[in-house]
Order: C-alpha cells, then structure tokens, then sequence
C-alpha cells in the first residue's frame, strides 16, 4: 500500500519537476515578444499578399522596399528629430518609389509568364540593395525609439515601445483591411483581384489599380521598417531575412489571401519565438522552414485557408 | 540537307572547342583563371536551364546543390590523405544528388511561382544549417583544403597547374554539355520539354508527370553538384556563401540574359555577367556597386529581350 502510495507520488513528483522546468516567465516573455515581430511581419506580408493576388506578381523587392523605408526614416529622423514624420514621410516616398518600379518594370510584363516578374523584380532588389550598400555603407545605422519608457516584467524592464509597434502595426491592417471592404478604392482593387476583365469591362481603370496596389504595398512595407528599426541596427542587408519571412508567412497563411497571411504571421513569430528559448535565434529560422514544408506536403493551399469543397 | 546543317553545328562546335583549348596558352594568368570560372558558372548555369529552359520551372535554389557538391568535394579532401580528385567528385556529386532528391520530393508537387518560392527557401535551409553547424562545416569562415593533384590511380599523376585546371574544368564542362544536349534530345528530354508546353496534357497522354520532374531536378542538382566540386578544387575552399541564395538569382540572371533552353546561352550569359562586372569594376574602381548597373541591364533584357543573346540561335542549337 505505501508502496504503490510512494510510487504515485514519485510520479507526481516527476510531472511538477517537469511543470517547474518549464520557464513560464520567459514563454511569457517570448509570446509577447512574438506577437510583436509578429504584428511587423504581418504588415510586411500583407503588402505582398496584396501585390500577388491582384496581379500575380511576387515581389522580390519586397524587403528592400522595407529596408529602404528604415533608410529613408533614419535620414529623415536626422534632418528632423521626429520620428512621427520620419515614419510618414518614409511611408509616401517608398510608396511612390514603389509605383515608379511598378510603371518601369512590371508594367511591361502584364499579360507574360508570371515567372519573369519574379526575375524583374529580383533584379529590383539587387539595384535597391546595392544602392543602399553604395549610398549609406555596410555598417548599421540606429533609429532612436521615439520614446525609452519601459515596464517591469519579471526579472526584465520591458520597453513600451514594442508594444507601441505591435499596436500600430494591427492599426495600420485594421485601417488597410476597412479601406478594402468600404471604401471605393479598396472596392476596385477587390473586384480587380477576383476578376480583372469583368472589372475593365465595368470602367475600372485596371492599370492604374495595379500601380495604386503596388504603391500600397511598398508604402506598408517601408511602415514596418521605420517601426522595426529601432529594434534592430538598419542596414542593406536586413530586406533579405525578412523577404524570406514574409515569402513563408505569405506561402504558409495561403497566396492572395490576407487574414491567412496574418494569422500566419503571429503562428510562425511564436513558434520562433518559443524555439529561440532553447535554441540560438539563428537555428530558430529552421522552425519556420519546417512549418512551412509541413504546410506544402499537407495544405499547399495554405493552412489558413478553407478546404476547398 | 538535315545532315548539312548538323555539319554546320559542329564546325562551329569544334572552333569553339578549340579556341577555349588554346585560350590558356595565349592569355595570361589572370584572365586564365576568369575564363575558368566562367566555364564552372556556365555548368552551374547550364545544369539550371534543364528546369528552366526545358521543363519550365524556375528553380531558386540551384545554390544548394552547388554549395552541397563543394561541401561535399572538401569533406572527401579533408579526410581522405592524401586528397584524391575523383574521391573529392564522388563525394560531390553524392551529396548534390542526395539533397536533390530531398528538394525534388518537396518541390516538385508544386508549379510556376510556387515551385520557385520552394526550391528558394529549401536553399535557405541549408545554408541556416551550414552557417550554424560550426564543427562540422566552419561555420561562416568556410573550410579550406589542399588542391589534389590530377591523375589516374596507378599510372600517373601531376599537380594541378592554371592550364591544367583550365583544361580539367573545360572537358568537364564539355563532357557534360555534350550529356545534356544527348538527355535533351533524348525521348525523356522530349517529355520534359512536353511538360513545359502542355503539362495536363503530357499527364492525360499517361506520362507520370511528378516522377519525371523529380528526375529532372536530380539531374539539375548532379551537374550543379558537378560545378560546386570544380569550384572548390580550383579555389581551395568552401563557403556558406555559395549556398545564400543570391548565387541561385545570378544563376537564373545568367540564364536569362544568355537564352534560356539553348544550353550554351548559360554559359554565354555566364561570360558576360562576369566580363561586365570585371569591367565596371575596372573602369570605376573596386568599390564600385557593378550590380546596379547589371540589375539595370538584366530588368531591360527580360523588357526586350527576353530571348537572351543567344535566343535568336535557339533553333539552329538544338537541331
């Protein structure tokens, strides 16, 4: 009797070791931490979900629009000293920039093979990414956080800002997501998406909405990176991790489709998030790829996306 | 009359052979070694247009296999002693072959877009796992390891000198080039480059589709495995660089601007994004950022000539 007794007991003993050994305040830490990256790269994959499914282009630019709009913020914190402005100003010039490439490169390619928008805009990326190398050199430059306030959160001092990030970000989609299901523009660009003949043939300017669309991507693209600058140094480089980032979040949340790309977005940021607890952040990547060749073998589709009936 | 034209291809063929065997006696050290490297990245290049020449599929990760056949050529170098050439190719081309296959599995249930998003993101995988591995991969500093000499077993052997290599890589390259033009003309070839044209169609008329993709991107990967091994032989290193993904976009860059689905139009293209770049660098000093002006050159070509340089001569190649 005892026996049996100690030996449940053991048991329990063993499953509290294994509660206790899990570190619930850095999960803790690590799911708030996600959600802010997360909320980043939703903004980022938002823009490119758009871009694709409006006109089948994937963007391969669409990092360095990001990274080129963290430039323009730190040029224009400079001159300035206001990171609001800074945050603006970035959003429109990448956004026109971003129509610019549209009207010189992808214009011309309506109506080919899908693939050589690919290979346009990679070339794209490389003039951008090159620029930013020639123009601002290899070493990071620093965004200063519009504000330093932090709050204690167990053993660390969190800062407010992040939450700021994670807060503008939902924003910013909230405010883009009302945009395209009542106002008229974002109605166009919603009839463009499901059917772009019928809408030209109802006297939507369908060339202008592809340019409009691509504009208001790379506008959402170089948002975020103003916003995520701070966090990290800003340099030429920093398009390319978070393209690929996005290319998953956009693959795995569904192409075309945006609330996929955002419940995608958040799901991988807090799986990384959570790996990172164990492993270093630069293994922690292999969590997302490996979601991702799950989500291609089982749901190419998208995870977030309806089973098609 | 067929015949005659056939002469014509290979009159033109053996000129060119010949002039690139005697290339290494006239011209000096450094542009020896330029034009050997532009042979290695025209295999390189050449093994990728199978999938985008031929059975219209971009692939963005020829990287890996390249990178995977240079890891694996230094790790045949580093432990076998003394190091043997054909050890160091066997060991490549396993590797390449084995992370073809892997890549192949995954990729090759998906089309256009999503084909090329896939093989890309399977290339950053690998190079995560080269980069991080630090024991076993150096990390980000690379493995470095002595050149082997070139010979058969048994009966002789010399060290590898510029011409040598010259001359190594350039019957490889030819070899190969040969094999691909013969896969390419072959009935398999014919069913690849139905699949491009009209992929429900080859699958309605009873070809396994899936199975002749993945055998496609095998072979992609062996030749690239092939040009990573060369290039580690003539370099005497390995890097996680070669597996970042940009090598695969200057890959499909080559493609496009020599003519994809000619064969030789990569190895073109090959040659003239790196004569380009040696010159813009040349002109405007080291410093200079020669991708912009390239990028500008590769996004007018795809505009107006998305044929390549050699686009015009597709047919006539592959008669």
């Amino acid at each position: 009797m005892t026996q049996s007794f100690i030996s449940i007991w053991g048991c329990e003993m063993e499953l509290t070791a294994i509660l206790f050994s899990i570190p619930w305040d850095q999960i803790l830490i690590q799911t708030i931490n996600g959600i802010v990256t997360g909320m980043i790269l939703a903004l980022i994959a938002s823009g490119l979900t758009l871009i694709f499914g409006i006109m089948d282009v994937v963007n391969f630019a669409h990092g360095e629009l990001f990274m080129l709009g963290a430039y323009i913020g730190v040029v224009v914190l400079a001159t300035t000293g206001n990171f609001w402005l800074a945050l603006l100003i970035a959003t429109l010039v990448v956004a026109l920039i971003g129509a610019a490439i549209q009207v010189v490169t992808l214009r011309p390619l309506i109506g080919r093979d899908p693939l050589t928008t690919i290979l346009a805009t990679f070339g794209v990326s490389l003039i951008l990414q090159n620029y930013a190398l020639w123009q601002f050199g290899p070493v990071a430059r620093k965004i200063q956080e519009p504000f330093t306030g932090h709050f204690t959160l167990f053993y660390l001092e969190y800062p407010w800002y992040r939450l700021v990030i994670a807060g503008l970000s939902a924003a910013i989609i909230g405010g883009f997501w009302l945009f395209l299901k009542y106002g008229k523009y974002g109605i166009w660009i919603r009839a463009t998406t499901q059917d772009r003949v019928m809408a030209q043939a109802m006297g939507i300017p369908v060339p202008v909405v592809y340019t409009a669309a691509f504009a208001i991507g790379a506008g959402m693209a170089a948002a975020s990176g103003v916003l995520f600058g701070p966090l990290v140094g800003v340099n030429h480089t920093m398009g390319l991790d978070w393209v690929l980032k996005a290319f998953i979040v956009v693959v795995v949340g569904g192409m075309g489709n945006l609330g996929g790309s955002i419940a995608a977005a958040i799901f991988i940021s807090l799986l990384e998030a959570y790996a990172s607890i164990w492993v270093s952040p630069a293994q922690a990547v292999i969590v997302s790829f490996i979601v991702l060749i799950l989500t291609l073998l089982f749901r190419p589709t998208g995870l977030f996306v309806p089973t098609p009936k | 009359m067929k015949k005659r034209r056939n002469t014509s291809y290979w009159v033109a063929f053996s000129i060119v052979l010949a002039l690139l065997i005697i290339a290494p006696l006239v011209l000096p050290e450094f542009w020896r070694r330029f034009l050997t490297e532009i042979l290695i990245w025209g295999l390189l290049a050449m093994s990728s247009d199978i999938l985008i020449g031929y059975t219209g599929m971009v692939s963005f990760g020829h990287s890996a296999f390249f990178g995977l056949g240079m890891y694996g050529a230094a790790a045949a170098l580093l432990v076998f002693s003394p190091p043997n050439l054909w050890l160091a190719l066997l060991f490549g081309l396993i590797a390449s072959a084995l992370i073809a296959l892997f890549v192949a599995y995954f990729s090759t249930r998906l089309r256009d877009i999503y084909f090329a998003i896939t093989t890309l993101i399977f290339s950053q995988i690998f190079y995560v796992i080269v980069f991080t591995w630090t024991e076993v991969t150096g990390g980000e500093n690379g493995l470095n390891f002595p050149r082997p000499r070139l010979g058969i077993p048994g009966l002789y052997s010399v060290p590898f000198t510029s011409e040598t290599m010259h001359w190594f890589v350039l019957a490889v390259v030819t070899a190969s080039y040969l094999i691909l033009r013969r896969i390419t003309r072959s009935p398999f070839g014919m069913v690849l480059q139905s699949i491009r044209e009209n992929e429900p169609r080859t699958r309605a008329i009873g070809y396994p589709v899936e199975r002749y993709k993945i055998v496609a991107v095998m072979l992609s990967g062996l030749f690239a495995g092939l040009a990573g091994v060369l290039y580690a032989v003539q370099n005497r290193f390995a890097a996680p660089d070669f597996i970042f993904f940009l090598v695969s976009g200057e890959t499909v860059i080559f493609n496009v601007m020599g003519g994809i689905g000619t064969l030789v139009g990569p190895i073109v293209g090959a040659g003239f994004f790196q004569l380009m770049r040696e010159f813009l660098s040349r002109i405007f000093g080291d410093q200079f950022p020669y991708l912009i002006p390239l990028g500008v050159v590769f996004i007018v070509m795809i505009i107006f000539l998305p044929q390549g340089l050699l686009g015009f001569a597709r047919r006539w190649l592959n008669r």
